[in-house]
Order: C-alpha cells, then structure tokens, then sequence
C-alpha cells in the first residue's frame, strides 16, 4: 500500500462504568484504513462496532490506546478541539438522517459551513458549495424544501451532501440504509460507490451483506474485538444497480 | 462563527416555534410596560403637586405656627401668629413685594331669589391679588383703607359672578353673604384650580370684616386675631435666604422668644416641592420594585421555556455537536435566543408601556409623565433578565454529551 493511512488505531479500548458495573466495549482493537479505502464494519448489535463508529467520529474518546485521524493523534483532545475536528476532517450520515426540521436542504447543508473555525467563508461561497454538494447526490431540484416534504431516501442525500460539504478526509456511515426501502437503498449505496470511486475514504456499519457487498473490505467485530478482517469477495447487487442507475440517467 | 451567524440561528430557532416565543416574551412585555406605566403615574403625580405649589405664586415664603419647640410643660406663651405679624412684616422688611394672610368662612349667599349655600368666604389683605398671580377682570380690589375701615365689599370669583348675575354687570349690586350685605366691587378672572383650591368660587373680601362679622369655626373663634399662616412674596429669588432670617428676627423678637426656640417656622416653596417629592419618591420607588418583581418573573418565565427548550430540542443540539459546533457555539445560540426573547419582549413591553401611560393619561383622570430613565432601566434589566436566566439553561445545553444528544428521541 503506498497510500497514505486515515485511520491508525492501536490497542484501542473503551471501558464504559464503574467498577463491578464495568463494560469493555472495545478491547484491544487495532486497525488501518488507508485512504480510497471503502470499508464495511460488521457485527452483531452488542459487538463493539457503534463504540467504535463513536470514537473514529470523535464524537467519543478511547479509555486507553492510540488514535490518529489523518496522522494526527486525536485521543487526548479536548471537546473544543474534537469539535473542530469532527467539523474539518469528518462527515457523518446517520441512520436516521438527522436534518434539522423546518429546515431547507440548502440551509441543512451550508450547517457544517456556518461552524468553520478561523477560515470564514463568504456566504455566498457558502451557498456555491453547498448547491454543488447538492448537485453531486442529484438533489439540484428540490434545495428549498424542508426534510418532512422529502422522501427518505432523499432526506438521506441531503446528509449526505452535508457529509461533503466541508471536504473531509473521513466519511463515517452508520448504516445508511436502515430506514430505506431497498430501491433508496440502491440510490445511496450508489452515490457512496461513486464517491469512493472519486477516492473518498469510506466507513461504514451495516449489519445487512448485500450492503456491505458495496465495500472492499469488510472487517467483522464479536465481543469488542475484531472478528475477521478482510477483502470483500462478492460484487454488489450488480443488476438492481444497473437498473436504478438506468433510472437516474 | 461571527455574531451576525449566531443571531440568525437564535432567530431562526426561535422563529420555529412563534407562539411560545411570543407567550415566553409575555412575563417580559408586560414587566416592563408595568415598570414604565408605574413610573409615569408617580411622576406624574408628582409633576402636578409641583405645580399646584408653584401656582400659589412666585418666590413665595410660608410663615405657620409651630408648637414643636414647646418644651412638656410650659405652655405656649405670646399670642401666636397675628394679623399685627404680619403688618410689621410688611412694614418693616425690605425686599418683599406682599404679604397674605388669609381667612376663612362658609356662609350662604343670596341675590335677589337665588341662595347659594357653602360659598368658601376668603378674608385676605391688599397684596392678596399680587401675590397669589391673580388678576381682577372687572372693577378693583379692596383698599387699605377699606381694610382698616372693615368696609363691607367684595370681590366675587369668575364662576360666583356668572352664578349669581349671568351676563349681568356684578359692581356696585349688593349681596347678602350671611346676615352681612357686601357691595360688589370687582370680579376676579377666571383661573385654574392651584393647590388644589379653586378659588373661582369664592366671595373675597377684607380679613377684618371675616375677622368682625363672620361665622368661624369655634377653633378659629377662640385664637382670635391669630391666624395660621403668613404668606410673604419677596422680590427676588436671591433674597429670599436673607429675607427668611429678618422675618425670623423679627418675629422672635415680637414674640419674645430666642431664634432657638422659635414658635413658628418658615418655609419657601422649594421646601415644600422637596417634601412632597420625598413622600412621593418613596411611592415610586415602592411601585418601581413591584413592578421589578414581575420583570424577574418574567426572567424566569424564560428560564423555564429555555429549559423545556433544551430538552425538546436536544437532538438538534446533538446534530450541531456532531457537526462541529463546540459547546461554546451551543452556549452562545441559547443565551442569544434567551436574550432576543427578553430585548424582543422589552422591545415590545416598551411601546406598548409607553402607549399605556398615554391611554392612561388620556382616559383616565390621571397625569403621566413618561420619564426616559425608566424606559432606559427596563430595557436594560430585560436584557440583564435575559442574560441571568438565559445563561443556566445554554450552558445546560453546552454540556450535553453529544452521543446522549444524538440518541435522543
């Protein structure tokens, strides 16, 4: 590999609770994701994988063990600095989509913007980029309407727009499709391959395979360790693809 | 994040859920509109009784009895304040333009078949008219030498000529004020009610045909030619220290006491405004805390909301956490949206306070003065309410766990 590593973890550990009451979500979980990679995380609910979608969105810090995110070592920041760096270096799409309500497409996706530390961009810059963030997961039409007049499916592009939007070395999904029916799930599971195709750095949890058949790599977590670790073999739903793909064009 | 950014958020927040922010603004609209209304009243009172004591006439000097240096059993010695008094003060004190002394009857007047009955009889001396900014509209006041002479005339108020003769001349009829039979000799001009005596009713006479002829109360009866108080205008303002401490010479001195142990007290206008505005800068400062009180239960009013706010909307939060908003972004949207609630509502609380005081002052019988003091003190404590009740609920939102925040229903 001559890429260049996004995320180092080393003897990675989260201990949640006090004493006799203590959980070891993570033990000793060391891992590389270079960049361009596409990685799946897989494992059964319980099994350490939300712990570690926490602490690689910073949103959360180890107990013990190492982190570095793009080379840079984030496990003893403060919640000032890992707010900044969840706001410069990561994009989140969740689940559940998590817009705000009564809000615009536009307005949702110019948010990560509005947070910009030291480099404040005009906000007619702003709007430029967050339309061509837009633009890139096909939403060019409908950037004045508010979540509750979108569909899931498309409510889950806008976050994905605003994952984008601030240009980040690490896009975090946890799982993307859970609330979407299969054929939105299609949509996005293509929009995260084109954008890997264009050399973004993907992690995603899912515990559905035909979802994880999207990623190059699949690492599977049990008991807050790493299960298995490796390429993925099988090729996405290939025909559903073609046929959504013939539908968006 | 610049603070345009961070007004535009609060703003939108609080955009999203009108009708609280309105209610919320409510507890603030209405503390401060009652701080300024309540304000206006007192210091409108105020501003009348000033002007009820400045409409007794100008440079005015107050000579009254005073029983206070009365030492527990002795007994008041000399005669007390007399009509003598104050004609050895006119006589013997430079610098004064008049002096008053006034006294008082009720009797019922009759011309021809009408009877009026409790018409206030005022017995006064020459400089009555002078003193007191009074001008005669017909006819002439009463002489000196009819005030030495006890000569039965009158001077008839505006409102008492109109009564009792219509459009007809009023000088040289007589009227019976008692059993006494009076010639008119003048009219007064109409004149608004100063020191809350309307004098366009009265039947003025000289004080020692009051003093002769008139039924007094048995009090008044009893001290004779006392009377109760000397009114003295003096020439100029400046004067009016030193002209104080020659009345006061003057007087000790006819009344054989000491300039320490006085039986009277003298007193100027300036006196008088100052004690009023102290009884009644006392009501005002009572009713400005009431009126405190409901601002700060406005404050809490946002507080409360603030708080059921954070709680509501601690995914949004969670959304902004994840997003890169550090917890000083949180503290600042909250506390801004806090204190746009309280500037929007003092905002609000201030028009509307001001309108009130108008409304009031214009219905009701009632004068207000809205002061710029107290609009400027209750815009600045809604917005110190919103900033003190704002900051817990902000920085309860500011220490949010993100993780918590995002897993929030």
């Amino acid at each position: 590999m001559t890429q260049k590593p996004i995320i180092q973890i080393e003897n990675l550990t989260k201990i949640y609770g006090v004493g006799d009451i203590q959980v070891k979500a993570l033990e000793n979980v060391t891992m590389t994701v270079h960049e361009g990679e596409f990685v799946a995380i897989m494992g059964p609910s319980g099994s350490g994988k939300s712990t570690l979608m926490n602490i690689l969105g910073c949103l959360d810090r180890p107990s013990e063990g190492k982190y570095r995110l793009a080379g840079e070592d984030v496990s003893e920041m403060d919640k000032i600095q890992l707010a900044i760096i969840r706001n410069q270096k990561i994009g989140f799409i969740f689940q559940s989509y998590n817009l705000l309500p009564r809000t615009t497409a536009l307005e949702n996706v110019m948010l990560p913007m509005v947070y910009n530390r030291g480099n404040d961009i005009p906000d007619d810059e702003q709007r430029q980029r967050a339309l061509k963030a837009l633009e890139q997961v096909g939403l060019a039409e409908r950037v004045n309407h508010q979540p509750q007049e979108l569909s899931g499916g498309q409510c889950q592009r806008v976050a994905i727009a605003r994952a984008l939007v601030n240009k980040p070395v690490l896009i975090l999904a946890d799982e993307p499709t859970g609330n979407l029916d299969t054929k939105s799930s299609v949509e996005i599971m293509s929009i995260l391959t084109k954008l890997h195709e264009e050399g973004k750095t993907i992690v995603m949890v899912t515990h559905e395979n035909d979802i994880a058949s999207y990623s190059q790599r699949i690492i599977r977590f049990r008991d807050g360790q790493i299960d298995t670790d490796k390429p993925n073999g099988h090729k996405p739903m290939l025909q559903m693809k073609k046929e959504v793909d013939h539908e968006l064009s | 994040m610049n603070s345009r950014k961070v007004i535009r958020i609060a703003w939108e927040g609080l955009n999203r859920n009108k009708l609280r922010s309105l209610l919320t603004m409510l507890g603030v609209i209405i503390g401060v509109a009652a701080v300024i209304i309540m304000v206006a009243v007192s210091a409108g009172t105020e501003a009348t009784i000033a002007e009820q004591i400045q409409g007794l006439g100008t440079n005015l000097v107050f000579i009254q009895e005073s029983f206070t240096r009365m030492t527990p059993g002795q007994r008041q010695t000399g005669n007390g304040l007399t009509f003598e008094d104050a004609d050895a003060i006119k006589e013997n004190i430079p610098g004064i333009s008049g002096v008053v002394v006034e006294q008082n009857a009720s009797e019922t007047v009759k011309y021809g078949g009408q009877s009026i009955d409790d018409v206030s009889v005022l017995g006064t001396t020459i400089d009555f008219p002078e003193v007191r900014d009074m001008t005669i509209a017909e006819g002439r006041y009463f002489t000196q030498t009819e005030l030495d002479r006890k000569s039965k005339v009158a001077v008839l108020g505006a409102t008492l000529a109109e009564e009792l003769f219509g459009s007809n001349t009023a000088i040289g009829q007589v009227i019976t004020v008692g059993s006494v039979k009076l010639t008119v000799i003048g009219v007064m001009e109409e004149k608004g009610s100063t020191g809350g005596v309307d004098y366009n009713s009265n039947v003025f006479t000289p004080i020692t045909v009051v003093f002769a002829k008139f039924n007094r109360d048995p009090f008044a009866r009893m001290m004779g030619n006392r009377v109760r108080m000397i009114y003295v205008a003096v020439e100029n303002e400046e004067d009016i220290e030193d002209t104080i401490y020659q009345i006061e010479l003057l007087l000790a001195k006819r009344h054989e006491v000491t300039l320490d142990t006085l039986d009277f007290t003298v007193t100027t206008q300036d006196d008088i405004i100052e004690t009023q505005e102290s009884t009644t800068a006392a009501f005002r400062n009572l009713l400005g805390w009431v009126a405190g009180v409901s601002l700060l239960v406005g404050g809490i009013g946002i507080m409360n909301i603030m708080l059921v706010s954070v709680t509501e909307r601690t995914r949004e939060i969670g959304i902004r956490q994840s997003i890169g908003a550090t917890p000083s972004d949180i503290r600042r949207q909250f506390l801004t949206e806090a204190l746009l609630l309280s500037l929007v509502g003092g905002l609000i609380g201030v028009i509307s306070g001001i309108a009130g005081a108008k409304i009031f002052g214009a219905v009701g019988d009632m004068r207000t003065v809205v002061s710029i003091s107290s609009v400027i003190i209750a815009f600045s404590s809604a917005a110190a309410v919103g900033i003190f009740f704002g900051y817990f609920p902000a920085n309860k939102a500011a220490q949010l766990d993100p993780i918590e925040a995002l897993r929030h229903e």
